[in-house]
């Protein structure tokens, strides 16, 4: 007699071994289920509780998870892709071309990084565009709103940052153009371009700066503003459905 | 606010030394010793930052170009250097040089001879021989450059000295 798959599952919840990891233990009240959220540093975050009409699919398309899918696409491909890539002039650009021709798997792993980069932007905007027209901006959700732009300007910059590494003309010609927007800056645009790429030209310290910016710096900004972004979400009261029915 | 008949120990605290600016408490005093020393430690921080971020030697090319001999160069010749970004024309009046780098955004420029004029490939600038604007959104001529005969007769450019337009170099 063959015990369903369940009784196995049940069972290793039991052990101890699982219980010191997950303390909540096993059981499916409602108790169990929100000291499972609770407990789990990763999920804590979030909400034990949500409104059932939070799910479908026309209240947020989902564009606020799709947009997060694709940065956790981003960096579990672009820490592999680092191993291969090294950031000085004469490297750069045959580095890229043996990820694309030479390593194995490195051609996905590039166009994945890439693919995902440009899905990236869109379901950001995407999501911005969702939020901005239910107005679910508004209180108590506007703290939550300015986040969301510095998101997206983190994304924007991330997008730039990674556009130079490839070292091809495009990216000479895209970031040499673009640091010369950037010196329209009033009084300081000189400057921020100078500091930003570390010489007068797109060079070799303007590669390393803008690999340090789009590997290091950037993602570590990202994380953190994710973080508060899906703390917030709890904070201000769950992801807004509308109008409910009650108060009308 | 409550009314004042319902705090009638209003007195006991009026009596300790006022914590304010003319007598501040042990404890406002650490706070503005804290604070001081952070916005002190923050602005060296800041100008630390900035001097680290600012390189203080550049491999960069250097900006002076040696262009050759100038027989080089056939009157009514406008030869490109795209390596270097500049122009060297040698015009009836005498040889000058033109930075080939768009007032625009910065993008490399390209002689059209069969046009007979410059022309950028990011936004569609264009200019004459003489670095004037024709049409496109470059909001300035391109830049005229100190162009000298060195010692040994080359010909010799800086790129990063601008001289007024039209200003000629007979040989």
């Amino acid at each position: 007699m063959a015990k369903p798959i369940e009784a196995y599952v049940n069972g290793l919840r039991e052990t101890r071994l699982w219980r010191s990891v997950f303390r909540s233990g096993s059981g499916a009240t409602n108790l169990h289920r929100a000291l499972a959220v609770q407990q789990n540093i990763f999920l804590h975050l979030f909400s034990v509780k949500m409104r059932r009409a939070a799910l479908n699919f026309s209240v947020t398309w989902y564009l606020g998870t799709l947009s997060l899918t694709t940065f956790v696409i981003l960096v579990a491909t672009g820490i592999p892709l680092m191993l291969y890539y090294h950031p000085s002039v004469p490297q750069a650009y045959a580095d890229m071309k043996d990820l694309q021709f030479v390593v194995s798997a490195g051609v996905f792993l590039r166009n994945l990084h890439r693919w995902s980069a440009h899905a990236m932007v869109l379901l950001v905007f995407a999501h911005m565009f969702k939020v901005f027209y239910r107005g679910a901006y508004r209180p108590p959700r506007e703290f939550n709103w300015v986040i969301g732009v510095a998101l997206l300007l983190v994304t924007l910059f991330l997008s730039y940052t990674g556009y130079l590494l490839p070292w091809d003309q495009l990216a000479f010609w895209a970031i040499t153009v673009g640091s010369n927007i950037l010196s329209a800056v009033p009084v300081l645009g000189q400057k921020i371009r100078f500091l930003m790429l570390g010489g007068n030209t797109v060079n070799a310290n303007a590669l390393l700066r803008f690999y340090v910016l789009h590997c290091v710096i950037l993602p570590l900004v990202a994380f953190l503003l994710i973080g508060i972004h899906m703390w917030r979400i709890r904070k201000d009261g769950g992801l807004y459905t509308g109008r409910s029915k009650s108060h009308e | 606010m409550p009314d004042e008949k319902d705090t009638p120990n209003m007195e006991a605290p009026a009596r300790l030394p006022a914590a304010g600016a003319e007598n501040p408490t042990r404890r406002e005093s650490f706070v503005k010793l804290g604070l001081g020393s952070m916005a002190v430690a923050g602005a060296g921080a800041s100008v630390f930052g900035y001097e680290f971020l600012s390189p203080n030697v550049l491999y960069e090319p250097s900006p002076i170009t040696n262009a050759g001999r100038p027989d080089r160069y056939p009157e009514g010749s406008v030869t490109a250097d795209p390596k270097n970004g500049i122009y060297i024309v040698h015009g009836p009046q005498g040889f000058y040089a033109l930075s080939a780098i768009c007032t625009h955004l910065g993008c490399l420029t390209t002689w059209a001879p069969e046009q007979g004029l410059i022309a950028c490939p990011c936004h569609g600038s264009k200019f004459t021989p003489e670095g004037a604007k024709i049409e496109g959104p470059a909001p300035r001529p391109l830049a005229w450059l100190r162009v000298w005969v060195g010692e040994d007769g080359d010909l010799m450019v800086d790129r990063s000295t601008t001289v007024p337009a039209k200003q000629f170099l007979r040989t």
